[in-house]
Parts: C-alpha cells; sequence; structure tokens
C-alpha cells in the first residue's frame, strides 16, 4: 500500500484530545440552552418571594394580581396537590411557604403571564401580610438550644463526632486554630431556567430543564405534582454550568404547577439576583482545630469541632457534616482523632452542594493547620506535610483503610519540582500588580509570599447510598449510540461517552441520544463521580456489545469469539490474521446493551464515626506564588504550581480545563468571593458585589497530572472536577500570610484582614 | 406594554422590525426574544458578566446596557452576525480547539469580544488580552484555554500573513 | 412610555421641558440597570446617543479641554485627554468593564452623581466646570456646587448636562482606586491627585468615602504651608504619610456590604500619601 503523505489525525478514543461535540455550536451562539427554548402558545413564569428572614405569613391576596391584564394564574402553597414540601436528604422544605417564611428569598408565590414585565407587575401586586420574627443567625444559638426551633424537625439538622484512638494523648507540640470560612456562591453564568409543556389531556407534562440529576428531580416533583413519574418526562436543556447549584429543586417544580394550572406551556428563567436566592450555597463554617505533633512535626492527634450553618432547610447538609469532618485529618497520616460536628439550621440563606462538599471547609483548616506545625517545628512547609504524607493501606480517622492509589507525596515533590515564576521585575506594568487596573501600588509597595494546600477529597457518594449510573449502547452498521441521562453542566461527559465507545467498540462515529429520564438514572453531575460512573456504565454498555459483536462474527467466521480483539476499527483475530472493519462486521446488525455501573457499597459512620463510609479519593498538591500589597491589603495570584492525582487522564485537553478552572474558583473563595450577610439578609446579591475572578485576577496555572491507574475505577481514571478548588484556597492564604508575616484564619481574605 | 409600539433595527446587516415590544426592553431581551438571535446571553443585566456583548457601530458594548428602542440608527452585530454559514471563523476555530468551551454560556460574548480586540489590535500583548476580555466571566475554564485560544488565533493569522 | 430618540440637542431639551416625567439616557450603564432591576419604570426616555455634538473634545481656550458629556470613556482614555489631562484618562479606564467604558460617559457619571463615579475625583481636584443648558438658557456651574449628596445634584430637571471644562495643569497628576478584584470593580476608595507646578500647590480629592466627592482643602493648605510643591521638590516619606493621614481625616466613610469604615480611610491615606510621593519622585 502506497505511503500517504497525508498527516492523518488520531482517533478521538481515551486518551486524546478529543473535542467537544457541542463545541462548534457554543461558539457560534446556536447550542441552546434551556433559557432559549420556546414553546407555541408560551407563557412566563415569576416567583415572589420573602423580603425577611424569618415571618409569620398572616394572609396571601393574590386578587389584584389575577386582575392585571395578562395575567393567566397565581398559585400558592394552597394550589400544591401533592407533597407539599421537597428536599434531596430529608423533605423539609416548602413548595411554597404557607404559615412562615425562614429565609430572605423563600418562594411564596408564582404568577404565568404574557410577558416577563407583566411578571413583574404582578408579583408586586400580590399582597402580602407578614408578621416579622427575630431570626436565627447564629449558628450557635441554634447548638446551644437558646432559639425556639425555627422548623418542626429542630435547629441542628445533624450532629455526628469522631472518636479514634487514644482520647487523652497529647504531645509536644501543640498548634490550634478558628478558621471561619464565608459563604461562596457557585455562580454558573447560565441563570436558572425550564420550560414546562403540559400534555393535552392536561394528566402530564413535558419540563426541559436545566440540572445535575433529572432523575432525582423527577421523583420530587412526581411527589408534589401528585403525579405519577411516568405522567411526566424530564429532558435536559442546555446546561450554563452547575458546580452544585442545580443538585437541590429550583424553579421545577413551580413551573410545572403553573404550566398544569395555566395549561399552557410556561418558561421560567431567573434573574442573576433571583438566582442568588432562588439556589443554595456553599456552608458557611467555623472549625476549631488543635494538631498535637512530636518534635519532628509528625501529628499525634486532632481535636476538631466543626460547624456548618446550614441555613433554613437541610438540602445535602448532613453529607457536607460528613464530608467535612471525615476530612479533618487531610491527606496525613493520624491515628488519634476527637472530632465534633454540626450541621445547624438558622434563618441564614440554606446551603448544600458546591463543588469541594464540606471538603473545602475542612481543607482550609488542617493545611492552615499544617503550616502553624511546620512553624512551630521549625520544618518548611514541603517538608512537613511529606513527613505526613498518607499512602495507601493507611487506616482514616474512620477506620476506613485507604484503599485508593494515595500519591500524596509525589503530588507534593512534583508540584514542588515546578519552576517558581521569575521574581517581579524592576520595571513592571503596574496592571499586573495587586490593584491592578485601580493603579494603586508601585513595584516598590508588593511582597511575594508563596504558600502551600494538599489535599484529600473523597470521590461518589458515601454512607451507603446505592449510587450507580445507566447507560445504553446500541452499534448498527458501524455507528455506535449511546443513551444515558447524565447531565452535561459543561464538565465534558459528552466529550468522554463517544471517546469511550470508540476505544472499546473500535467505531468512529457516535450518536448520542437525547438525555432524559428514558432510561434509568446517572445520578448526579456531581462528587467528582460521572466519568467513573457514568463513564463506566458507558465502558460496561459498550463491553457488552463488543462480546455480542464478536459472538456474531465468530460465528459468522467459525472462529472461537475469545480470540477477537478490537485493533483500531478493526475486528481482529488475535491468534490469526482475520481481520474484518467494525462497520463491515456490524453491517446490517442491531446490538443493543444496558449496563447499570454500582460503587462498591459504603456503609453509614456508627455512633462514634467509624465505619467504610466513603468509596474512594483522589489528591492534590497547590502551590501558590502571590504578590501583595501589604499597605492596601491587596493581592494578586501570581502563579498557581499544581501536580493532582487523576489515575489516568482521558482526554487531556478537557483535564487541564478542569484544573484551570477549579483553580480560578478556589482563588475566588481565597480573596473575594463572598455572600455577606446581616441578621440573616443577603446585601450582595448581585454580579456588582458579589466579585467573581477575571481574566486579570487569573494566575498562571502549571499543572502536571499524576498517572498512576487507579484499579477500583472503571477506566482507571478517577473524579478530578473537585480536587482542583480545594486545596488551592489554603495555599493563597499561605503565600499572603507568607508574604506578610501575619495569621489569617478567615477566607476569603478582605483587604483589611492583610492591612489592619 | 402593549402600546404596540414599533421601530426598526439594524442587526447583522439586516433591517429587523420590533413589533409589541414593551419599550424599556433591552436589546438583549429584543434580540433573544423578539427578533430570533439567541446566541447573545444574558447572565447579569448589569453589565458585569460581559455575556450579552454585542458589537454596536463597531464598538463592543453589553446588549443589556441598550435601550433596544434608543439603538434605531445603529448597526448591531452579534455573535450569529459574525458567524459564517460555510466554516467557523478563526477565533472560534480556536476556542474549540484549545479547549476555551466547557458550558459555553460565556462563550458567544467573549467569542464577539475578542473578534473585536484583533480587530483594533492585530498582535495584543498578553496584559492587553486580558485587559481587552476582562469583562467577559466565565465560571468554568479560569481563563487559561481562553488566552490559548487567543494565543493561538493570533499566531495563526500571523502564519497567513 | 415613548422613547425620543434626539439627534439635536434642541430636540432633546424640547422634549425634556415638555415631558416632566423624562428621563435622558446616554450610555444607559446606570439607568438600564435600574430598568432591569425594575427599580424604576420610567414612560418617556429621551435618548442623547445620536447627538454628536454631546461627543465632541475640543480645546477653544487655551489650556482648557472640553470635553463633552456623551464622549465614551473608551475615547477618554486615550488622546488627546491622555496627555492633557491623564488623570482622567487612568480614571476612565478604571471604569467597569471594556464594554462599559464603550458606552459610559462623563454625563452619566455626573448625572447619576454616585460618589463611587470614577471620574468625579478628577473632577473635584481640578475645579472641573460643568455646562448645563436647557431650552432656553445654559449655566456653567462648579463641580463643587454641581454634587450636593449621594446620586444628588442641582441639575434640574430640563437640564441637559452638555460638557465639562478641565483645566490643563502643570504637573503630576494620578487617580488611583481601591477594589476588591484587579478590573472591573466598583470603587472602595479612590482618591484623584494633581500636582499644579504654577501655583506650587497640590490638590486631592477622594470618591467613596463620604456622601459627595471629598475635596481635602485642609490637607491641600497645610501641605502648602510646610512643603515647597514646586517642579522637582523632594517630598519627604514622613511628610508623605503625615499628608495621607491628614487626607484621610477629611474623608467621612461608612461600612457597607463593599468595605468598612476603617478600611477606606486607612486606604485613603495610603492613596493620598502614595499620590503624593509619585507626584514628586
Amino acid at each position: 500500500m502506497a505511503k500517504s503523505s497525508t498527516v492523518t489525525k488520531p482517533r478521538d478514543i481515551l486518551g486524546n484530545s478529543a473535542l467537544r461535540p457541542d463545541g462548534a455550536h457554543k461558539v457560534q451562539g446556536s447550542f441552546e440552552f434551556t433559557s432559549d427554548m420556546h414553546a407555541e402558545n408560551m407563557l412566563w413564569g415569576a416567583t415572589l418571594r420573602s423580603p425577611h428572614p424569618y415571618a409569620n405569613i398572616i394572609s396571601i391576596d393574590t386578587s389584584a394580581a389575577l386582575a392585571l391584564s395578562g395575567v393567566h394564574c397565581v398559585i400558592t402553597a394552597d394550589d400544591v396537590p401533592g407533597k407539599p414540601t421537597y428536599g434531596l436528604i430529608s423533605s423539609d422544605q416548602p413548595v411554597f411557604a404557607k404559615n412562615v417564611v425562614r429565609y430572605m428569598g423563600e418562594p411564596v408565590a408564582a404568577v404565568a403571564a404574557d410577558h416577563p414585565e407583566t411578571c413583574r407587575r404582578a408579583l408586586a401586586l400580590i399582597k402580602v401580610v407578614y408578621e416579622v420574627l427575630t431570626p436565627l443567625t447564629n449558628p450557635e444559638d441554634a447548638i446551644a438550644g437558646s432559639f425556639d426551633p425555627i422548623h418542626p424537625d429542630g435547629n441542628i439538622i445533624r450532629h455526628q463526632r469522631i472518636l479514634r484512638g487514644d482520647q487523652s494523648i497529647s504531645a509536644e507540640v501543640v498548634v490550634e486554630g478558628e478558621y471561619i470560612i464565608g459563604m461562596q456562591d457557585q455562580a454558573f453564568l447560565g441563570l436558572e431556567a425550564a420550560l414546562a409543556i403540559p400534555d393535552s389531556d392536561g394528566q402530564g407534562l413535558h419540563l426541559h430543564v436545566a440540572t445535575q440529576w433529572l432523575h432525582e428531580d423527577l421523583t420530587q416533583i412526581s411527589a408534589c405534582l401528585n403525579l405519577p413519574a411516568e405522567k411526566i418526562r424530564l429532558t435536559l436543556g442546555g446546561v450554563g454550568g452547575a458546580f452544585g447549584a442545580r443538585e437541590d429543586i429550583s424553579l421545577q417544580v413551580h413551573c410545572c404547577l403553573l404550566a398544569l394550572k395555566a395549561g399552557r406551556p410556561i418558561k421560567m428563567q431567573y434573574s442573576r439576583e433571583e438566582s442568588f436566592f432562588g439556589h443554595v450555597h456553599r456552608h458557611p463554617a467555623t472549625i476549631f482545630m488543635r494538631h498535637h505533633a512530636d518534635t519532628n512535626g509528625k501529628i499525634v492527634k486532632i481535636d476538631a469541632r466543626f460547624v456548618f450553618d446550614g441555613g433554613a432547610y437541610t438540602s445535602t447538609s448532613p453529607a457536607v457534616l460528613i464530608n467535612g469532618i471525615t476530612h479533618t485529618q487531610g491527606p496525613y497520616k493520624c491515628v488519634n482523632a476527637t472530632v465534633d460536628g454540626y450541621a445547624v439550621r438558622t434563618n441564614n440563606p440554606p446551603c448544600g452542594a458546591m463543588r469541594g462538599f464540606g471538603v473545602v471547609q475542612a481543607c482550609f483548616a488542617h493545611e492552615s493547620q499544617m503550616d502553624k506545625i511546620a512553624a512551630a517545628v521549625g520544618k518548611s512547609p514541603v517538608d512537613i506535610r511529606l513527613i505526613n504524607a498518607m499512602v495507601t493501606g493507611d487506616p482514616l480517622i474512620t477506620g476506613q483503610i485507604m484503599e485508593s492509589v494515595a500519591p500524596v507525596s509525589r503530588c507534593i515533590t512534583e508540584t514542588n519540582a515546578i519552576p517558581l515564576p521569575a521574581p517581579l521585575g524592576e520595571t513592571v506594568n503596574e496592571l499586573s500588580l495587586p490593584g491592578g487596573s485601580g493603579l494603586t501600588a508601585s513595584r516598590s509597595n508588593i511582597v511575594r509570599g508563596i504558600g502551600w494546600g494538599v489535599s484529600m477529597k473523597n470521590l461518589m457518594y458515601s454512607e451507603g447510598f446505592d449510587d450507580y449510573a445507566t447507560a445504553r449502547c446500541t452499534l448498527k452498521d458501524g455507528i455506535a449510540s449511546l443513551k444515558f441521562a447524565t447531565s452535561e453542566v459543561g464538565q465534558g461527559f459528552v466529550t468522554l461517552a463517544p471517546q469511550i465507545a470508540r476505544s472499546v467498540l473500535g467505531v468512529d462515529e457516535v450518536i448520542l441520544e437525547p438525555i432524559d429520564t428514558h432510561i434509568g438514572s446517572a445520578g448526579s453531575t456531581s462528587a467528582s463521580r460521572q466519568t467513573w460512573m457514568s463513564g463506566g456504565a458507558v465502558d460496561g454498555a459498550c463491553r457488552l456489545v463488543r462480546e455480542r459483536l464478536f459472538h456474531h462474527v465468530g460465528k459468522q467466521h467459525s472462529i472461537d469469539p475469545l480470540r477477537l480483539i478490537i485493533d483500531g476499527t478493526d475486528v481482529v483475530d488475535q491468534v490469526g490474521s482475520f481481520r474484518i472493519s467494525v462497520a463491515e462486521a456490524s453491517d446490517g446488525i442491531e446490538i443493543s446493551e444496558t449496563f447499570e455501573h454500582h460503587h462498591r457499597a459504603t456503609e453509614e459512620l456508627d455512633e462514634n464515626g467509624q465505619g467504610n463510609c466513603h468509596t474512594a479519593f483522589a489528591f492534590v498538591a497547590h502551590r501558590a506564588v502571590v504578590d501583595v500589597d501589604p499597605e492596601l491589603g491587596l493581592v494578586k495570584v501570581v502563579q498557581i504550581a499544581t501536580a493532582q492525582d487523576v489515575g489516568r487522564v482521558l482526554n487531556p485537553l478537557s483535564a487541564i480545563g478542569q484544573l484551570e478552572g477549579g483553580i480560578a474558583q478556589g482563588l475566588g473563595l481565597a480573596v473575594m468571593e463572598e455572600i455577606v450577610m446581616k441578621d440573616g439578609k443577603v446585601r450582595n446579591p448581585s454580579f456588582t458585589d458579589y466579585l467573581l475572578p477575571t481574566a486579570l485576577d487569573a494566575p498562571d496555572v502549571v499543572a502536571v497530572m499524576i498517572e498512576e491507574y487507579e484499579p477500583q475505577a472503571p477506566l482507571g481514571a478517577k473524579g478530578i472536577g473537585e480536587p482542583p478548588c480545594i486545596s488551592v484556597t489554603p495555599a493563597i492564604v499561605a503565600a499572603i500570610r507568607n508574604a506578610i508575616g501575619k495569621d489569617i484564619e478567615r477566607i476569603p481574605v478582605r483587604p483589611q484582614d492583610i492591612c489592619l | 406594554m402593549s402600546a404596540n409600539e414599533f421601530y426598526s433595527l439594524q442587526v447583522n446587516g439586516k433591517n429587523m422590525p420590533v413589533q409589541d415590544s414593551w419599550i424599556g426592553e433591552s436589546l438583549l431581551y429584543v434580540l433573544r426574544e423578539r427578533l430570533g438571535l439567541p446566541g447573545t446571553k444574558g447572565a447579569c443585566e448589569q453589565g458585569e458578566c460581559g455575556s450579552c456583548t454585542v458589537l454596536m457601530d463597531g464598538d463592543a458594548v453589553c446588549a443589556c446596557l441598550v435601550m433596544a428602542a434608543t439603538a434605531v440608527n445603529s448597526e448591531i452585530t452579534t455573535v450569529e452576525g459574525i458567524t459564517s454559514e460555510s466554516a467557523l471563523t478563526d477565533v472560534q476555530q480556536s476556542f474549540v480547539e484549545e479547549g476555551a468551551v466547557q458550558c459555553g454560556f460565556c462563550t458567544p460574548g467573549l467569542i464577539v469580544a475578542v473578534h473585536h480586540l484583533l480587530e483594533k489590535n492585530p498582535s495584543p500583548s498578553e496584559l492587553e488580552v486580558k485587559e481587552a476580555i476582562s469583562g467577559n466571566i466565565c465560571r468554568c475554564t479560569g481563563y487559561g484555554r481562553v488566552f490559548a485560544a487567543v494565543e493561538a488565533t493570533i499566531r495563526s493569522r500571523n502564519e497567513v500573513k | 412610555m415613548t422613547v425620543i430618540v434626539a439627534k439635536e440637542l434642541a430636540t432633546a431639551l424640547a422634549a425634556l421641558r415638555e415631558h416632566e416625567d423624562a428621563r435622558v439616557i446616554q450610555g444607559g450603564t446606570d439607568l438600564m440597570v435600574e430598568i432591569n432591576f425594575n427599580h424604576v419604570k420610567p414612560t418617556t426616555i429621551i435618548s442623547l446617543r445620536d447627538i454628536a455634538s454631546l461627543r465632541t473634545i475640543r480645546q477653544e481656550v487655551r489650556g482648557l479641554l472640553s470635553i463633552g458629556s456623551g464622549v465614551p470613556y473608551s475615547i477618554i482614555e486615550g488622546e488627546p485627554v491622555l496627555s492633557a489631562i491623564p488623570a482622567l484618562a487612568q480614571a476612565a479606564r478604571t471604569v467597569g468593564s471594556p464594554q462599559i467604558r464603550a458606552a459610559g460617559s462623563l454625563g452619566g457619571n455626573l448625572g447619576t452623581c454616585s460618589p463611587a463615579g470614577d471620574t468625579l475625583p478628577v473632577m473635584f481636584a481640578l475645579d472641573a466646570m460643568i455646562h448645563l443648558s436647557t431650552v432656553d438658557s445654559t449655566r456653567v456651574v462648579s463641580i463643587h456646587d454641581f454634587m450636593t449628596g449621594v446620586k444628588r445634584s442641582i441639575r434640574q430637571h430640563d437640564e441637559i448636562i452638555t460638557s465639562v471644562d478641565f483645566p490643563i495643569v502643570k504637573g503630576w497628576q494620578g487617580y488611583s482606586k481601591v477594589g476588591v478584584r484587579n478590573a472591573m470593580v466598583i470603587s472602595v476608595a479612590s482618591a484623584c491627585l494633581v500636582a499644579d507646578h504654577e501655583h506650587a500647590d497640590v490638590r486631592i480629592a477622594l470618591g467613596s468615602v463620604g456622601p459627595t466627592i471629598i475635596r481635602c482643602r485642609e490637607s491641600e493648605a497645610w501641605l502648602k504651608a510646610n512643603q515647597d510643591l514646586s517642579a522637582g521638590a523632594f517630598i519627604s516619606p514622613q511628610l508623605a504619610e503625615e499628608f495621607g493621614k491628614r487626607a484621610a481625616a477629611e474623608s467621612s466613610p461608612i461600612d457597607d456590604h463593599r468595605s468598612t469604615a476603617q478600611y477606606r480611610r486607612h486606604a485613603i491615606s495610603v492613596l493620598a500619601s502614595r499620590l503624593l510621593r509619585k507626584a514628586y519622585p
């Protein structure tokens, strides 16, 4: 065969940087996000929310709103035909507040009208008379029991302790601190949106929605609507980011109720301000930690107390609490621990899932502590972490044995090997200094600091949850099609799934079927789990199809199917010369298989916090270099070096995108992102005052992927979504401390925390 | 609002009548909901995210801050107007190839902003690129791949020369 | 609700006189936020966007630059303003994002009159004069008289701000603004300092630290009394620090969700001190 001079593009199989199948549409503006959807005869829906953090509802009068021209219906708690509440773990959150509102922004009523402006006017015409109550805003009041229950389920959402080893032991070096973590918002760009289309018989509906978990939404919606699940179909609309904020119900039930009541399609779409009230946030937390270490800096015992403010409703607070306290030790050996943890109910906004899920808070505390130990024993931040680094086989403070590949030392040493950025030159553009475009500093005002953060993060669900994902693969005429309910929120599963099919089946063309509830659950796009879980399901389905293809080929060509393998795009006899293209081999037949991937079972913690509660873990190290203007307290993060334990890189381009994106979110929490609360009221529900990192805040990221194949993972790959945003935050704060020589125990670090 | 207001906008080289509008509508709303051009995205309603970046008489502006009815004498270009039917532009191609697209919600605004930047300044420094897109918030990528896409575009334009 | 897109100033002024409820819109960067957030529901809008005469920069009188109220910040960032009034160009460059700067203008900053308006401290430090017109009159008002409080000015309903006169001063001048992000941020505290070599004095005005922009006249007087301020003078670090403290003492900041009064006052002392040392390197 003549050699071709053209360069052949590598096939988009696992390990290569396959490009997003939706990329072209996204850059052209033709990708359809949920907020872009329309339906014939559509109305707009909007929500009326409580202006008070805590108040009794004396009366609701919707008559004036109903009388407004263009308004089709107004609904309140009285119009919920089924279960009046919903919730991921505990069904304690009302669809609409009935007699009492428990947080500022709690939904009270919803309207459907012909134009968003009509909706706004109608909302203004709904008269709600409130009796304003003093809100419970201090979590310690909830723990102390000094405040009457603000909810029938009480003010403590969950209390859990961990007792491990010798409770009375101490050591030569004792360091402690109380660490405060502010409330972060996921701030995805694509605001909450849904389009509900009622069936013509009025007995069911089709909901297009931007969500992280279609099936869980379906379960909760169906209960609230009092409709059987089969009467409701959910299809994933285009999702503009999620980061945990789309795991809970927001507008789903409201939108469906309006559609059924109006008998017309309803589109709902939050504004940015409403979005701040419409979804859960990252838990603010106060964490006390005391580390006992020997004179060498080796951890002997950890005492800790965690308080997570869950806000008014449960959401995922119980799981966030467990994640937090079980990560007290971080990626370090520790055999003795006394940990007490609370997730409490207050009249602050409900908090729940956000990338990092409880571990972000724990990591800020334990990494701050590691630096204190290092200082106390005269060791470098790198050495103190290497001395204590966990390895596979180590017991955790829950008694669980670390079975995952645990290249903690390698993460640290490989990060340490990344060259530091060049020192600040004598002539430097002031735009690149702390203060940026404000031109507040000259070169001579700036000092540089270096800091470290290392983290451990559990992957997937914990505590006995039967976590699984479903996928179907169909092979026909050399083309594979994949069906799953996995939410694509931007992370790139739609890129990965075809890569898996190409690798397993030797096909090139892979069709992705609509992502909806016409197949079993995929679980949530959260907890760094979809590559492992849905990836495992796609892989499993493709393998079953491959097996049947081999049988088919074997039968047709009288070859033992066990001898057949896929080589490139061919089916090949590995001990003979037989070779046939997959396209030819599957010509005229259709093979379809569905596979459910379950991860190994986990168990609940006992009363002393002991038990194999987690599935698997991933590790990462971050080294931050920051420039600080100590007098003004302004910070510029110059470089983040990182080495992340990824198991195996399945798509280098997607992987680096996850790392850089997570780092930016961790940077945000370190120096600027906070929902500012006062007396239960959100003070900054806008992008003017809730600040997200801009291009001028972005550091250089130098990343190393540590590939140590994870045998437990279906593809050898660990989830990589959450780790990037966890230890980067303490690394940045440590770098600030290093630059200014002052302790800081609160994030985000505010200018006044540095200079006053 | 049902005052049968009527005006026309010049969008992507076409005269587009706007009917039955409420006159306070932003250009963002009118483009998306009345003119069938949903490529321009809204994410903050106050000019703090850049998702709705469009060109107005050659300037990159936030469509959410333009009252549509005041734009009757302006030439407006949206991401749809930048897009050709036959192929991706070099900026669009680089965004896809360099991984600058994740959820994609900020992407149309960034595409418009980067096209605008490179038209005004074909060889911007790294800092100039950062300043030029500092009004476009991206929550997914951390900007690293976006910078790579801009660099790749500049590189490919220089090679063509 | 009606929108009047005026092409001539006279048209806009006549419409404004006629419609008592009308709001004028230039770049829209303030008013549209209010409308999008449902805070105002104007019934008549008069757009100044297409009035070419408001978009000119003129130097008719020697030593005076007159900038039309509709000239966008993206133009003010560059020449001729950059050389003539560098502090104003700097302030313009810190406004919002590039997209905001392509739309926003001095007329908007003055019309809104927020203490956080970035160009206002420059106007206060330079004693800028504001030109206002009605359909049948014009007047010129000092910026010091123009701004009367938080989002309050002496502009009458039927008046349109047409231009701002800035004296071209010989000597260093600069604008610094503290925000908690390196770009696209509302000022937590800001300062404009102008060294006037001709008159051997220094002027400083502060933003976001009081109900109006604050011109630190006592600090200015103290500085002039204690320091040679002609070109090439040497400013000691100690004196600069003292000047900063005095300027901070003239500020009257508050606590809010963006920052604290204590930090703002501190930031002013740092900014004022640094600006002074930059003015006399």
